[in-house]
Order: structure tokens, then C-alpha cells, then sequence
């Protein structure tokens, strides 16, 4: 299901996957009673698209169930309605996206991009603009619900209505798990932000308010399912399936690239594949939010967002291709701040995610959309006379290393010149990928090199933005406050 | 690094709109296409395939080649680049032949004729003056002239997604508007002349061209009271104006007249057989005279004045057949039609002879022309209504009274294309495009006469927002009722009807504010 603009469908084949899973839904939960929804059973059928989204994504499947139902009952009609396509069909789907999208994260967008300070008018329209053009939300838009609410989330939190941001990122958690990525810096910076304000007063206030607020948005939305223990635990292990192993298929994440070298998934016993993953995503994005917790600040809050993301990218396991738009909503939020490397991003991001789009025949809306997206930014924030030091707030710490290497001079250069390389490289991937047919006994060679890449640009965006946050704190008080 | 910074930053505005809209026709190449790829594709064929003195006569297909030779001879140019992509496709008996390749190279020749469009759209953005414009880049009239053409909803719906070529036809009309504007009036007259050879629909036109080339290029001085100064008639020109259109015609209907085909050519060209009104009534008058006609007889029925058994059963029926029996009121022949469109041509071309007003005065004329020829035409297309409203975007950006105008008749207009795009997917799409495009139309214009009176009065913005119930109505109320079985034809009448009132109402107030302005001020506009 595309964005009506990208792709209004004619005679392309069905994109069985996605679509038919949220059709199926939508059968599932409006002709079974809640109790069976996670469960296996004759009519449930598990293996075919099984639930495995928080109840928040059964109770919206329910809701355009009834809308369905009113408008054509065969499009979820129990069992016979699998597989189901038709262009009216498509159509209704369609909208329920995008009135989904018009709802919660249109407006979101518009509010942030309206509340960021010291910016013109234009600038702020302009921002708005690129985060609305990025390809990635756009190619691959059934439902950014759960961005919406975390959106929302992330305005409330940094314009200090805490309570309203923290129900509108329980709400997001509870639409899709993958929100948790961003659960960590919320914690974090609410947590600071309640040490601030000092334990013994405000701020223990404050934090019983919070965790009053997250239990009872959890219940609200678990309530049918807290009944029995059995309930929840099989509503847990359809969001974790801990036994599918690191990762599936190929993704940009450093357990696919790394097996490239060495199959870890063979060698490690099950278990300990977990631990592990646990083990580097919590060492790698520990400092940020360690900091963050001791300074709260809301730049810190959106830069740890897109560390802490990138870190459970990277390291976590059974992690999607599109869990990279999970990285993206917070770089595209710190879009104004560092527009050059933030651009540099988000073009990588939507390469990551080449394969899978050719799946899906989107090359030309692919190749469009970048193209409008690049240009975009490029006049709005004039990325290319932005890569000085100051600009990519590299100074503090170029400052600090020229302590040690007085000749650390150069490093704007070599970041320009890396960036270069990095799209002459994309831009050759793509072609190859469209234009050859990879070789008879590596049929995944492309798909594979792409993911490869793709990681190793996440790796030095990583380092970057981990550099910013740690090397954050003298500058930032001496300039102007950018709150 | 810099030097790209600079090239990408330079606020090179024009290219940044079309560089745009070009990548928004890119993404709508998957979209529905109309009969009219298959007549195109058939054309590519008959052209390729056949020797010049079968394409008049070729009749394999239902789609048989109905454009003046310069057209045939376009195609017969793409059909070389065509062979490049799929051979089949030039195959005269592959009818209904759309591989992706062919669906490729035909869109894409679309999109690249456009360049004319873009370029006569920078020419004509150089004859307006932008005084009065603030310093803010978005409130020029340059700028926003650019935006009204270029990213045009009908023009982008009629061509790239229904499928025609009127892209660089209307490239063609706005250079030669353009080039009149600048005084080169040779260049000026040869532009339309070509135009006339590709496209006969701009006949339409051709009064408002002929009359002001003769009045105001041929006629070198005017008096001062600005009557006409029959001692400066100049024959230089009329003959050199006479040869440009003499040489242009010979160079396309010359090979038809030397195999003595001329007839044949012309009954192609001009199919007096079909009916006054085609499937989807054009909002024009006749539609206005169908609805009447329609309201009477149900009238007359149920006060029993008429007797059922008289009247003809197609036009109790439905009403979307092709030749239209009226009831009550007198049948329309096409001799009827053209008396009429005579009639409503001749006030605004008396008003270009005796009140030459220069080339705004000349627009202004070519604008009335084609709405008229719309309103009363014969089995006229309601894609004819952007004969109107391109070169009304010019006229828009000058002066409130014409902004306003020019507001009611765009969206009207554009709102009666919907039915064009009758499928499901294409729904989100068209109306997003057309508030994107309204919205920005009206804004803008707003803002450049903000300090003027109001754009609309209050009947106006009523009308306007009409629009949005109507279509409501017309595509997610009505398919849910009763009555869709029994009368289907529901919502095209209504969305005939309601843009005919609106249509006819921008063709009067056009008419008021030209035969009422003042004939003082003209040397100045000269």
C-alpha cells in the first residue's frame, strides 16, 4: 500500500505481504471474540499472518473492520476472504492510511516544525516540507500511527507537558513494540528531569505522576488481555519471538554483516545470541543515556533518541529493514540542527532499504522521491556551505583531540569527501542491483553488499552522533540555548 | 563543495518548479489512461507503418487519425524513438497493445514534449510586469504566473494521467501570445499558424488572432482619439502575415492536395456526425439547455401537458446517449451552434477592432473567443475549457477583477475534469492534487491583491465551497442509495449543470468588465 501519489496501483501485482496481513487483521479481530486474537485455534490460524502488534493495532484493525463491514462485508469475511483484491479494496485500505497519517502525523509534523526556535517562518515551512518529502515514511507508509503518537510523545516531553507526552508514547509502545527503541531516552530524560527538580519536592511529584500515567495507559489498553496469566503471556510471546533467532533475512544490522564472515547464527547456542544482542545494545547506548539522565536537555533528548535507536538497530535482534524509519523520525527531527549529516542519513536510510522496495516494483517513486527529497534539502538549508566544524558541532570535540594532534585539522575535508564517496557508492549499488543480474552462485550478492554498506555508514553515524551528545556539554551552555 | 553549494542554492526558482513538476509526472506514470493511449498508440503505428497517402484512409482501428498532418507528422517523429523501445507497439493490428514499454516510452514522450511548454512559460513570465510585488520571492507575480501553468491541475490530470498531448500545443499558443507581447508579431503569427497544423481545435481562437494581427500589425498608427487610421494600412505586412499562413498550410495540406485527399482530410478533421453533446455533458450552455429541456418534460409529464407516448425513449431513459432528441424545447442542429458561437464571439471582436487595447486587449479577446466556442459549441470536450483557462493565468496575475475571474472559471473548470478519472485509485489522487492546487491558486492570488477589495462576494465563495459537497455526493453518498440503479446518470448531470452555471458565470463577468473598460488608457498599454 503506497502513498496515492506514489503508486495509484494500476495492474502492478498484489503486495501480499503487508496488505493482506492488515486485511487479515481486520477479518480476525471483528469475527473473533478478544479472548482468541492471540491465540492459535482452527479459526486463527497463526503461521497466516498471525497478530503480533500490541492490542492498541488489534483495537484500529477492529475499528476499520466495522467501516468495512458497512461498506462491503466480503472484504472480511471469515476465512473466505483471504487473499482478497480488489480495487475498491484498495482503495479503502488506502485511506484508512492516509487519514491515519492526516490525523496524527501530518499534524504532528506541522506543530514541531512550528515550535522549533530561532528559525524564520520560511525555514520552519521548508523543515516541514523535508520531513513530509522523506522517502522512506513515504514508499513504505502503511501506518505511522505509531510515529504519530511517539511524535507527539517526543513535542509533549520537550515543551514540558509531561504527562500528555508520556501517554502519547505509551499509546505508540502500545501500537507497535518496536516503539520501545525510543522507551530508553524517554525514561531517561523524564528521569532527569525529575532529579532536576529535586526528589524530596516537584520532582517526586512529577515522577508519581508519570508512572500513575504509564501504568494506567497500560492497563487501559491491556484490560481485556490482564485477565488471565496465560493471556498476557502468549500476547507477550507473539511481540517477542525470542525463538526466531538474531535476525531474518538480510538487514543492515551488524549480525547480518558480520555473518557475511563468520555465521554466528550456526555457531552461538540460541540463548546466548540473545544475551549477546542485549549485551551490545546496552553497552552502546548506555553513555547517552546515562548523560541525559544527568543533564537533561531537550537537544540531548532528540540526539539521544537517534542514538539509542541506531543502537538497537544495529544490535538488537529479529530487527526489520524498516525498523530503520525508527532511526529516521528523530534524525529527521535534528534535521534543522545538523542538516548535512542529518541529509547524508536519511539518503542512506532509504538505500538500506533498496531490496525491499524493489520488491515491490518501486524503483521509479524511489528514484523520484530521493531526488525530490535531496533537492529539497539541499535549497532549504544550503547543506553544502554547512559542513564546517561549528556546523556539524564537531567543534568541542576537534578541540579537544587537537590537544593531543595538533595536526587534527582537517576534518570537515575528510567528512566532505567521505560523504562523496558514500553517494557515488549508492548510486553505483543501484544501478548494479537494477540493471545485473547477480551471479549464479551468490543470487543474494546485491542485496547483500547493500546491506553491508548500509551498515557500515549506520556504524559511523553511530560514532558521530554519540561524539555530539558526549561532547555537548561545555559548548552548550556557553552558546545560545537551543531548546 | 562550494561550487555545488552555489549551483544547487542559487535560487534558480523556475528550474527548482519545473525540475518539480517534471518528477510529479514521473510519479504518475502507473496511473489510469485513458482510450486516448490506444489512439496514440494507433496513430505511432498508422504513421510508421503506412506510406503518407494511407494515413488519412486507415481505418483498422476505431481510432482513426482525426489531427492536421503536422500532428501525423509528430508521431511519425516519436514512432522513430518508438522502435527503440518495443517494436509491437507500431504494429497497426496490435490494437489495445500496452506493454510496460509501450506505456513507458508514451508517457515519457509526454513528459519530454513538455519542454516546450516550460519554455514558453518563461517567456511568457517575462512579459509581466512585477511592480507592484512585494520583495518576498513568493509574492511575484513571476513566480506565482510559473506556478498557476506549470503545476496546473487540469493540464497535469488531462496529460499525464488521461493521456494526451496538450502540453506542448499549449507551449505552442503561450509563445505565440508571448512572442505578440514582445512585439514579434511575424514570429507571433507563424507560432499559430503551426499551432493550427497540429490541432484544428484552435480555430476557436483564430478570430481573435486574425482580428488584432490586421488591426493593430497592419494598421501602423492609430489616431489619437485611438479610432482607426485607414492611411496607414500597410500592405508589407498583410502580405508577408498572408505568405506565413499560405506557407504553413502548403507545407501540410500540400502532400494531401497533390494525391487529392483534401476531402478525405477534411471529413476526418471535422466529424459534423457525432451529437451535440457527447457521453458526459461538457458544462457548457447546452448542457444548461439539456437540463432544461430534461426539467420541462418532467414538468410536462406530471401535469400531463405532454404525452408519453411522443416522446423519444432515449431521452427518458438515461440521457447519456449521442444524439440528443430535446422534448420540449427545439433540437439543436450544428448550424444552430455556430450562429450562436458567432453571435457570442462578435461583441469582444468588435471590441478588439474599435477598442485595440494592445496585446492584454488581444488576450483578452482569444480568452472570450475560446470560452465562448466552449459555451456553444458543437460537441465540445470539456478538456477544451483549458483553451481558456491557461491563457487566463496570464490576465489573473494583473489585475483583482481578472484574478477573480480567472479563480471561479479554474476551479470550476478543473472540478468538471473529475469525471475523467472515474477509477478508484485515481480518487485520492485528484483530490488531493486539486485542493493542493486551489488552495495554492487562491492564497496567492489573495495575497498579491490583499489591498484591494475582497476577490469574492459572498455568492461567489458560496458557489465555491458548493463544490466540496458536491463531490461528496457525487462519489462516496450516491453509490451507497437507491437510486443509483435507476439513475445512474446522477452525478455527471449535476456536476455538469453546477460547473455550467459557474462557467457561464466567468464568461459573463469577462464580457462585462471588457466591453465596460474605459478605451482611454490604451497607448499606455501599448
Amino acid at each position: 500500500m503506497l502513498n496515492p501519489l506514489s503508486h495509484p496501483g494500476a495492474g502492478k501485482p498484489p503486495m501480499f505481504g503487508d496488505y493482506e496481513a492488515q486485511r487479515h487483521w481486520q477479518e480476525i479481530t471483528f469475527n473473533l471474540p478478544i479472548k482468541q486474537w492471540y491465540f492459535n485455534s482452527s479459526d486463527n490460524n497463526l503461521q497466516y499472518w498471525g497478530l503480533d502488534y500490541p492490542p492498541l493495532t488489534a483495537y484500529h484493525s477492529l475499528l476499520c473492520a466495522y467501516v468495512a463491514k458497512f461498506i462491503n462485508p466480503d472484504w472480511i469475511a471469515l476465512h473466505t476472504s483471504r487473499g482478497y483484491e480488489s480495487q475498491a479494496h484498495k482503495l479503502f485500505m488506502r485511506t484508512t492510511v492516509l487519514i491515519a497519517d492526516l490525523l496524527i502525523y501530518i499534524p504532528a509534523v506541522v506543530l514541531y516544525c512550528c515550535c522549533l526556535k530561532e528559525i524564520s517562518t520560511k525555514k520552519k515551512v521548508a523543515n516541514a516540507l523535508c520531513i513530509l518529502l522523506y522517502p522512506g515514511l513515504i514508499l513504505i507508509d502503511y501506518g505511522h500511527f505509531h510515529l504519530g503518537f511517539a511524535l507527539w510523545g517526543v513535542l509533549g516531553v520537550s515543551c514540558d507537558w509531561d504527562l500528555l507526552g508520556s501517554l502519547a508514547f505509551c499509546l505508540a509502545i502500545n501500537y507497535k513494540q518496536m516503539e520501545l527503541y525510543h522507551s530508553l531516552p524517554f525514561f531517561c530524560f523524564l528521569l532527569g528531569k525529575c532529579f532536576k527538580k529535586g526528589l524530596k519536592g516537584k520532582g517526586f511529584v512529577l515522577l508519581i505522576k508519570l508512572a500513575c500515567t504509564v501504568v494506567a495507559s497500560f492497563i487501559l489498553c491491556w484490560l481485556p488481555f490482564c485477565t488471565e496469566r496465560e493471556q498476557t503471556l502468549q500476547v507477550l510471546r507473539r511481540l517477542f519471538p525470542v525463538d526466531r533467532g538474531l535476525f531474518e533475512d538480510k538487514v543492515a544490522n551488524i549480525w547480518c554483516s558480520f555473518s557475511i564472515f563468520l555465521k554466528i547464527k550456526e555457531i552461538l547456542p540460541h540463548h546466548f545470541q540473545i544475551i549477546i544482542s542485549f549485551c551490545f545494545t546496552f553497552l552502546s547506548l548506555l553513555p547517552a543515556c546515562v548523560k541525559l539522565t544527568l543533564q537533561p536537555s531537550s537537544k540531548g533528548f532528540r540526539f539521544t533518541l537517534v542514538s539509542c535507536a541506531l543502537s538497537f538497530f544495529l544490535f538488537s535482534f529479529q530487527v526489520h529493514e524498516k525498523s530503520i524509519l525508527l532511526v529516521s523520525l528523530p534524525v529527521c527531527l535534528v534535521l534543522s540542527e545538523i542538516p548535512f549529516m542529518s541529509t547524508w542519513f536519511l539518503l542512506v536510510s532509504t538505500f538500506s532499504m533498496l531490496p525491499l522496495l524493489l520488491k515491490d516494483e518501486l524503483l521509479m517513486p524511489l528514484v523520484v522521491t530521493t531526488i525530490a527529497f535531496f533537492i529539497a534539502c539541499a535549497t532549504s538549508f544550503s547543506i553544502f556551505e554547512k559542513t564546517s566544524e561549528e556546523e556539524l558541532q564537531l567543534k568541542s570535540f576537534s578541540l579537544s583531540v587537537r590537544k593531543y594532534l595538533p595536526c587534527f585539522t582537517f576534518l570537515s575535508r575528510i567528512i566532505q569527501y567521505l560523504f562523496l564517496i558514500s553517494v557515488i557508492t549508492m548510486v553505483l549499488l543501484t544501478l548494479i542491483t537494477v540493471t545485473l543480474d547477480p551471479p549464479q552462485k551468490l543470487p543474494d550478492l546485491f542485496s547483500v553488499l547493500v546491506c553491508f554498506v548500509s551498515c557500515l555508514h549506520f556504524l559511523f553515524f553511530l560514532v558521530y552522533f554519540n561524539i555530539i551528545i558526549m561532547w555537548d556539554s561545555k559548548s552548550g551552555r556557553n552558546q545560545k540555548k537551543i531548546n | 563543495m562550494a561550487a555545488l553549494g552555489i549551483a544547487m542554492g542559487g535560487g534558480n526558482w523556475f528550474s527548482a518548479l519545473a525540475l518539480g513538476v517534471t518528477l510529479l509526472k514521473c510519479l504518475l506514470i502507473p496511473t489510469y489512461h485513458s482510450t486516448d493511449f490506444e489512439v496514440h498508440r494507433n496513430w505511432l503505428a498508422i504513421t510508421h507503418s503506412l506510406p503518407v497517402s494511407q494515413w488519412y484512409y486507415e481505418a483498422t482501428s476505431e481510432w482513426t487519425l482525426d489531427y492536421p498532418p503536422f500532428f501525423a507528422w509528430f508521431e511519425y517523429a516519436l514512432s522513430h524513438v518508438a522502435k527503440y523501445f518495443d517494436q509491437e507497439m507500431l504494429n497497426v493490428r496490435n490494437l489495445n497493445y500496452s506493454s510496460s514499454r509501450t506505456l513507458l516510452f508514451q508517457r515519457f514522450s509526454v513528459i519530454f514534449t513538455d519542454a516546450l511548454f516550460v519554455y514558453a512559460v518563461h517567456e511568457c513570465c517575462k512579459c509581466i510586469d512585477g511592480k507592484k510585488a512585494g520583495k518576498e520571492l513568493t509574492e511575484k507575480p513571476k513566480f506565482i504566473l510559473s506556478v498557476l501553468l506549470l503545476w496546473n491541475f487540469g493540464l497535469l490530470i488531462v496529460d499525464h494521467i488521461h493521456f494526451q498531448y496538450n502540453g506542448f500545443l499549449f507551449g505552442l499558443m503561450l509563445l505565440s501570445i508571448a512572442r505578440l507581447f514582445q512585439k514579434r508579431h511575424m514570429e507571433g503569427a507563424f507560432l499559430f499558424a503551426v499551432l493550427l497544423h497540429f490541432k484544428h481545435i484552435y480555430l476557436y481562437v483564430a478570430p481573435a488572432y486574425g482580428v488584432y494581427l490586421l488591426r493593430s500589425y497592419c494598421f501602423t498608427a492609430n489616431k489619437p482619439d485611438g479610432s482607426i487610421r485607414w492611411n496607414s494600412f500597410s500592405f508589407v505586412r498583410v502580405i508577408s502575415l498572408g505568405l506565413i499562413v499560405f506557407l504553413v498550410s502548403a507545407l501540410s495540406l500540400g502532400p494531401f492536395l497533390a494525391l487529392n485527399q483534401l476531402p478525405q482530410v477534411l471529413s476526418r478533421l471535422f466529424p459534423f456526425k457525432r451529437g451535440l453533446c457527447h457521453a458526459y455533458w461538457a458544462p457548457n450552455f447546452w448542457a444548461l439547455y439539456n437540463a432544461l429541456d430534461k426539467v420541462l418534460s418532467i414538468i410536462g409529464l406530471e401535469l400531463k401537458l405532454l404525452d408519453p407516448n411522443k416522446i423519444p425513449k432515449a431521452s427518458m431513459t438515461s440521457g447519456l446517449v449521442q444524439q440528443f432528441q430535446h422534448t420540449v424545447l427545439p433540437s439543436v442542429t450544428p448550424l444552430a451552434t455556430l450562429i450562436c458561437t458567432l453571435i457570442a464571439i462578435l461583441p469582444s471582436v468588435f471590441c478588439l477592432w474599435f477598442k485595440p487595447q494592445g496585446p492584454r486587449g488581444f488576450l483578452r479577446c482569444l480568452i472570450l473567443c475560446a470560452l465562448s466556442s466552449f459555451l456553444f459549441g458543437w460537441h465540445v470536450h470539456e478538456k477544451a475549457i483549458l483553451l481558456a483557462v491557461l491563457p487566463m493565468s496570464l490576465l489573473s496575475v494583473g489585475k483583482a477583477g481578472d484574478a477573480s475571474i480567472f479563480l471561479i472559471l479554474t476551479t470550476t473548470g478543473h472540478y468538471s475534469l473529475f469525471p475523467l478519472l472515474f477509477t478508484a485509485p485515481e480518487l485520492p489522487t485528484k483530490i488531493l492534487l486539486m485542493l493542493l492546487f486551489t488552495t495554492y491558486s487562491i492564497s496567492s492570488l489573495k495575497t498579491l491583491f490583499r489591498k484591494e477589495k475582497p476577490l469574492f462576494n459572498w455568492l461567489e465563495t458560496f458557489y465555491l465551497l458548493g463544490l466540496g459537497p458536491l463531490e461528496v455526493f457525487c462519489e462516496f453518498v450516491f453509490p451507497f442509495t437507491s437510486w443509483k440503479l435507476k439513475y445512474p446518470f446522477i452525478p455527471l448531470l449535476l456536476t455538469s449543470v453546477y460547473c455550467a452555471a459557474g462557467i457561464t458565470y466567468a464568461w459573463f463577468k469577462l464580457y462585462v468588465s471588457v466591453l465596460s473598460d474605459p478605451p482611454s488608457s490604451k497607448t499606455k498599454k501599448q
